[in-house]
């Protein structure tokens, strides 16, 4: 247990809120996430992006707080975004460097390796998401479903503990959505993703349905997704 | 184009950043003041055989000296007419010279190595300036030229699809509010990358 009194490996949102403007976007939002892998839907504009940025400080809570690890995302971001990968829904937005290998590199310039220590990481990461022949490749020029790979490799090569990611399959046609799905299936970190992918989301072991800036439900997949599906209806 | 390599491993592409930025600024500031025909036939024969050593195909090596013919084009008749053909022809073999480098470089260089050149570089100026800030902001602006490319290309066809190839607002609008947005998505990648000092 932390000082905050949150434990080791437990998200928690306790009674948060977020405003942007004036326009209130999350309301009153509790949770204590302690599951492998957490789903988030819900319809467009109904606080999923928000609620997931707040995971890693991207956003943080105009009332209340969250508590990673037991360190204040307010405070503590910092060390927050060490543990925390993100990966976003547009790849293009999150691709900095030339070629593929360059872009993974990128992540690992703040970590201070020996560069012998870093290109091993890097080849290794390339090598697990198949990006290898693609390494020497200008990273802007991959296809959709490629770069959404490149960017989840950029991510992973940090080894953060947990993995969010925002919509990530969203732009990709269904072929490519499927690929980056079973990718994030077969990932062995924590994860926390939004997405409308419902079939990605089926074998979680929780999923949380957002409606208007609140959480209206909040259970194992086959009972969340349910209300979900009932509610778009 | 800035940021496109050619990748390989030739004596060129194996040479350090450091010598090879040391050996551009050389050679691109002598032919800047030696003006005789001697220098430049063996300057330009260099280059070509620089060209051939790093295994760059003609066809990639044109593309790079095309966008500077559309200069010459310009800048060689207001040449000849003010300083005669002679001067015309030595400042466009010049030119020609110091794009053909400066193209090689990028060729045969990633652009982590320039960083990590520019590191190294920086180390004496290390208490007044962040190497690895002007690393990333070098980064971005290569990055830029492709992001931006794309976003005018689509903003072109979008303001054709509507019938509106005419218009100038049509154009500067979505592309200034795109790009943007992109950059304010940019800056949150990067902060959530780590690089949020
Ligand atoms: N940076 C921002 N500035 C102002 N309003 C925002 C911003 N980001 C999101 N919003 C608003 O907050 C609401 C929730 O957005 P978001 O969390 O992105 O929802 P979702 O991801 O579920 O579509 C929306 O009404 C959206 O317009
Ligand atoms: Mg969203």
């Amino acid at each position: 247990m932390s000082a905050a009194g949150t434990a080791m490996g437990e998200i928690v949102f306790e009674g948060v809120s977020h405003d942007f403007g004036d326009e209130r976007v999350l309301e009153d939002v509790s949770l204590v996430l302690r599951e492998r892998r957490v789903g988030i839907v819900g319809a467009n504009g109904s606080g999923k992006s928000t609620l997931a940025r707040m995971i890693n400080g991207l956003v943080t809570p105009t009332v209340g707080r969250v508590v990673v690890d037991g360190l204040d995302v307010s405070r503590r971001g910092r060390e927050v975004r060490r543990r925390v990968g993100f990966v976003f829904t547009n790849a293009d937005n999150q691709i900095v460097m030339p070629t593929v290998r360059e872009d993974v590199a990128f992540t690992l310039r703040r970590h201070r390796l020996e560069k012998a220590d870093a290109a091993a990481r890097v080849d290794a990461v390339l090598e697990r998401f198949g990006l290898t022949d693609l390494a020497d490749r200008p990273a802007h020029r991959l296809s959709g479903g490629q770069k959404q790979l490149l960017a989840i490799a950029a991510v992973l090569v940090a080894e953060p503990a947990i993995v969010v990611a925002d919509e990530p399959t969203t732009l990709l046609d269904a072929r490519n959505a499927r690929r980056i799905a079973a990718t994030f299936e077969a990932l062995d970190e924590r994860l926390i993703v939004v997405s409308h992918h419902l079939e990605l989301l089926e074998d979680f072991d929780r999923v949380i349905v957002m409606e208007g800036g609140r959480v209206v439900a909040d259970d194992v997949p086959g009972i969340a997704l349910e209300a979900y599906r009932a509610l778009i209806a | 184009m800035i940021g496109v390599l050619h990748p390989g491993t030739s004596l060129v592409h194996r040479t350090p950043a450091l010598v090879k930025l040391a050996l551009l600024a050389v050679v691109v500031t002598a032919t800047a003041f030696i003006g005789s025909l001697a220098w430049l036939a063996a300057t330009s024969a260099l280059v070509v055989l620089l060209f051939a050593a790093a295994r760059v195909p003609v066809r990639v090596a044109l593309r790079q000296v095309v966008p500077i013919l559309w200069v010459l084009a310009f800048a060689v008749p207001l040449q000849v007419l003010f300083g005669g053909w002679e001067a015309a022809a030595v400042m466009a073999v010049r030119l020609l010279i110091a794009v053909a480098l400066a193209a090689l470089y990028t060729l045969t260089t990633p652009v982590s190595a320039t960083l990590d050149a520019m590191q190294v570089l920086l180390r004496p100026f290390r208490r007044w300036i962040d190497a690895d800030r002007v690393g990333l902001a070098l980064a971005l602006t290569i990055r830029c030229v492709p992001l931006l490319a794309d976003l005018v290309r689509e903003v072109m066809e979008a303001r054709k699809a509507r019938g509106a190839e005419g218009s100038l607002l049509a154009l500067a609008v979505p592309v200034i509010v795109r790009a943007l947005r992109t950059a304010e998505h940019l800056g949150e990648a990067l902060t959530a990358r780590g690089f949020d000092d």
